[in-house]
């Protein structure tokens, strides 16, 4: 799922600027499960900006913020709440706050950050394990990536920063080659050590990125 | 492109003992120190390691600096990290040190940029020191990562960094395989501080053919190694070495004495010593005093 933060309330503000009066939308899929920007986000928000002294004309929680068609049809079921608001605030990922801008033509807000592609690990902890490189070595090196556990995402093997099998730059960090050496030799999975590994392709991810089913 | 072999890479071939030490260049145009320090140590040593915005500092290009110590007279060996290059600017920077006369190419991947002065900086890694080092191999065979024919063909003394001390060895040791299938002809090292440590790396680098320079970092005192081993990725120096600077009524001293002691220690197993005198380019003579006698 994509992992987001809320920006600070006085970011929000700055942003909405003289805009007096706004329409929130938050998500109920990764916002909700980030706690950023589901339906008690987006009341919190509403409770805030209020006493910020604006006005807040309405919400929605859109399932799923990405989906342009389903966002569209949401606004539209409450299109005067929207023609209401100076603004939209919208408490979804990058994707979600684009479904909305394209939605409304009115001003758009970004209510959080976007952070990352991610794995849960239990409840309101989160952990990149891919970084969408378009081209997964996941069966070269036992399941472990490190394109992404990598901070310098080698394909080679360890930098000289690594000791202890831990990571030069977090030393709480495991290193994603000592990770990938450990697995190979504890459950006899197949990685690919000793060969050297050609640099990546990257005119395999165009900006922006496209896929069209036949 | 003229094919002759560097003086430092004659004389590591021909199995004579070879000196290097790293001189930072600066942060600034104005490289008149750094070639001052330069010169002053090139009679004694065989080549000077020019650092590429070492540690994530930005600094003048290394290429622009091993160019000027070559004109002093002075044999360059460029150090070049995949941490602030992509591919293409990695392989025009190599062409350039070609076309300047630069030989000797010290790859490496390049400390995280969260380490130095710049870091809300992007960092490339569009290749790593593996590949940076079959990159060169490819322009030394005359053609670019895309397979397009060079006007002129390009041949360098690649080296390599290593990490003798690090744990578990194993690990490091598919690298290093790696790199000296990739070209490299040596190995300068990190800083080394356990000589058994140093044997063993030796024992399973000799078989594959690239020549061992060992690395000896010169300490001014307990609390520098302190702030080494909390910053500089790489670098452990161990707590029996940090108390004897603490206990030593003159650090400075007792630290130049841990080098040339150790500079000692590890002569026997190597090809040659690599002097990190951390800004204190003065007192190597002194170490290189040691090795010698």
């Amino acid at each position: 799922m994509i992992i987001s933060q809320q920006k600070p309330l006085a970011d929000i503000l700055a942003s909405l600027g003289d805009s007096n009066s706004v329409f929130i939308v938050g998500c109920a899929k990764c916002a909700t499960v980030c706690k950023s920007g589901g339906e008690e986000e987006v009341w919190q928000m509403q409770e805030a900006l209020i006493s910020s002294g604006k006005s807040v004309t309405g919400s929605v929680i859109i399932d799923e913020a990405c989906h342009m068609l389903r966002v569209g049809r949401d606004l539209r079921g409450r299109q005067q709440l929207v023609d209401d608001a100076d603004a939209s605030l919208v408490m979804a990922c990058g994707a979600g706050i684009q479904s909305v801008s394209a939605a409304i033509p009115k001003k758009t807000v970004a209510g959080l950050d976007s952070l990352f592609l991610g794995n849960i690990r239990r409840f309101g902890q989160f952990e990149q394990k891919c970084s969408l490189c378009g081209e997964c070595v996941l069966s070269e090196t036992a399941g472990i990536c490190p394109v992404t556990a990598c901070p310098k995402g080698l394909l080679n093997g360890p930098c000289g920063g690594m000791d202890e099998g831990r990571c030069e730059i977090d030393a709480e960090a495991e290193c994603a080659w000592a990770q990938i050496f450990t697995t190979v030799r504890e459950t006899g999975r197949i990685a690919n050590l000793a060969e050297s590994v050609p640099p990546k392709n990257y005119s395999k991810i165009p900006k922006p990125g496209k896929l069209k089913l036949k | 492109m003229t094919a002759l072999l560097s003086k430092f890479e004659q004389k590591l071939m021909a199995g004579s003992f070879v000196i290097t030490a790293e001189v930072c260049p600066p942060k600034g145009c104005d490289c008149a120190a750094f070639i001052r320090h330069a010169e002053a140590l090139s009679g004694m040593i065989d080549a000077i390691n020019v650092t590429d915005n070492q540690g994530a500092n930005m600094r003048i290009s290394p290429l622009a600096a091993s160019a000027l110590l070559l004109k002093s007279g002075v044999e360059p060996i460029l150090q070049l990290t995949c941490r602030d290059r992509n591919r293409l600017a990695i392989q025009s920077d190599l062409l350039g040190a070609a076309a300047l006369g630069i030989r000797n190419v010290l790859a490496l991947t390049g400390d995280h940029i969260s380490f130095g002065d710049h870091k809300e900086a992007k960092s490339v890694f569009d290749l790593d020191s593996v590949q940076l080092l079959e990159c060169m191999k490819s322009l030394a065979a005359g053609v670019d990562m895309s397979g397009k024919k060079l006007e002129g063909t390009p041949s360098f003394f690649a080296g390599a960094a290593a990490a003798p001390e690090a744990e578990p060895f194993e690990l490091t040791l598919f690298k290093l395989q790696k790199k000296v299938a990739a070209g490299a002809g040596f190995f300068q090292t990190q800083a080394i501080f356990n000589s058994g440590k140093l044997a063993r790396f030796c024992e399973a680098v000799a078989p594959l053919g690239a020549k061992t320079i060992a690395g000896i970092l010169l300490l001014k005192s307990a609390a520098m190694a302190k702030f080494i081993n909390k910053n500089i990725p790489g670098l452990k120096v161990p707590e029996e070495i940090v108390q004897e600077l603490a206990d030593s009524a003159d650090q400075a001293a007792t630290g130049l004495a841990i080098a040339c002691r150790l500079a000692r220690e590890v002569k026997p197993h190597v090809n040659g010593v690599h002097i990190m005198a951390m800004g204190r380019e003065e007192v190597i003579p002194e170490i290189v005093d040691a090795i010698n006698n």
